[in-house]
């Protein structure tokens, strides 16, 4: 059997590897926000959050902490040198208009041909929430997502077709979960890397759609990072 | 007469918003809420109105005191979500089918309100499409892809949070505050806006985020 699964900012780490230099970025609530803390030192990107900021930096500090400084999840922020701020109309057009390069998205389930279902777990006893998810998934130029390969009890997350309500529709082209990375094309699902010391019957027995195995499959690696707390 | 949009109090500024007016609330992620004015509308006591507003319950708006106060037919927002296990109020008076909810993809909220302000009545966008948000509404193809017709929104009274104004009614904002100001202001027949400090001097041009031909009462409320 495999090491232990990536934890959640192991998986950050990975997705944040293959962000490429001058991108427009936008990163999900979650484990996707992570994704800024581990970008390589070479790249210099600019974050886009969906209330309006372009080149969101660092958590602030209690020192610098401003309460009208924030990013769509609430959380107050800096900006980076660069950054400007625009109105919620021009934001969304920004992001509807192909203009945001990636976007790393969480996910509850993801299907072969790119659905995505993250925005509605029909909770008993709360109400929607679908904020920005469908304007990102619909438009960004690409989609990826960053989720656990399967449930807490252990049901695929990676399906023929989503159970949940859809976000948008063949949407996703790639995927990192605890276990591989994962992409999304016209031939379904192609495993990139997987865990060592998994086999691909590990992996198919955890995946609720057809796997294909790239010929130059990659063992799956991430430096240790410690959960906080 | 020379203009002056300075309002002598938050009740002062909304002592005309009727029974079942629709009121359109600025305020994202903890940034530019006009909690003074909702307070003072929750105080004003007119009933049956629709919000739009982006989130029913963010724990940073007091829009959840109009949904106590059993001022609320409707909500048209993004984030119906309370954050405890517990239902919020919203959530209650959904559940119990006693208040309507509209939820909307935030970059179609956005740009309906948009549309209102800005003389179209309605608009395709491909967001939405092949999701359960867009049934019942007209699709149409373009360029290969499914889109939805998305109906323009429209507002009694705008209720907008800004950090100076000046008697003129322009006004400028810290940082992300700025959010639904601009589209609001311009899709409701009534813009009020609550700011931190008054100008005594006409504002530069070029510190002109919102001007005041969109924006009808400004009140100093500190903060």
């Amino acid at each position: 059997m495999p090491v232990e699964p990536l934890n959640r900012l192991q998986m950050a780490w990975r997705a944040a590897q293959d962000i490429g230099d001058g991108l427009v970025v936008n990163l999900g609530l979650g484990m996707p926000v992570h994704v800024a803390d581990y970008l390589r030192p070479e790249v210099d990107v600019f974050i886009q959050s969906e209330n309006g900021v372009i080149g969101a930096g660092p958590l602030a500090s209690p020192e610098v902490v401003d309460t009208d400084l924030v990013d769509a999840g609430s959380r107050r922020i800096t900006l980076r040198p660069g950054a400007a701020i625009v109105d919620s109309a021009w934001s969304f057009a920004m992001i509807r208009g192909g203009h945001i390069d990636v976007t790393i998205l969480g996910a509850f389930e993801v299907a072969a041909n790119g659905d995505l279902a993250n925005w509605d777990m029909r909770l008993p006893d709360k109400g929607p929430l679908v904020g920005g998810a469908m304007d990102l998934a619909a438009c960004a130029r690409e989609v990826q997502v960053i989720m656990e390969h399967t449930t807490r009890k252990g049901a695929p997350r990676l399906l023929e077709a989503c159970t949940l309500p859809l976000t948008a529709v063949r949407c996703v082209r790639r995927v990192y979960t605890d276990l591989a990375v994962i992409d999304i094309g016209p031939a379904g699902m192609v495993v990139r890397e997987m865990q060592e010391g998994m086999s691909e019957v590990d992996l198919r027995q955890r995946t609720g759609a057809p796997l294909t195995f790239a010929p130059d499959c990659r063992v799956l690696v991430a430096p240790p990072i410690a959960l906080p707390g | 007469m020379p203009i002056d949009k300075r309002a002598g109090s938050p009740t002062e500024a909304l002592a005309d918003v009727p029974d079942g007016a629709t009121v359109l609330i600025t305020g994202f992620g903890g940034a530019g809420f006009p909690n003074v004015l909702i307070r003072a509308l929750r105080d004003r006591g007119a009933k049956g109105l629709t919000l739009v507003v982006n989130s029913a319950t963010h724990r940073y708006s007091l829009t959840h005191e109009l949904i106590e106060a059993g001022l609320v037919r409707k909500v048209i927002c993004t984030a119906a979500r309370g954050r405890g296990n517990e239902p919020s109020p919203f959530e209650r008076l959904w559940m119990e089918g006693r208040i309507e909810l509209e939820c909307v993809p935030q970059g179609t909220f956005t740009e309906r309100i948009r549309a209102g302000g800005a003389g179209i009545p309605a608009f395709y966008t491909p967001v939405g499409a092949g999701t359960e948000l867009a049934r019942g509404k007209e699709v149409r193809s373009f360029e290969g892809r499914d889109h939805v017709l998305e109906p323009a929104i429209k507002g009694d009274l705008a209720l907008v949070r800004a950090d100076t104004a000046d008697r003129y009614g322009n006004l400028a904002f810290r940082y992300t505050q700025l959010n639904f100001a601009p589209v609001m202001a311009m899709a409701a027949r009534t813009t009020v806006a609550e700011v931190r400090a008054l100008l005594d001097e006409p504002m530069a041009h070029d510190r002109v985020q919102l001007p005041g031909a969109f924006v009808d009462r400004v009140i100093a409320v500190g903060g």
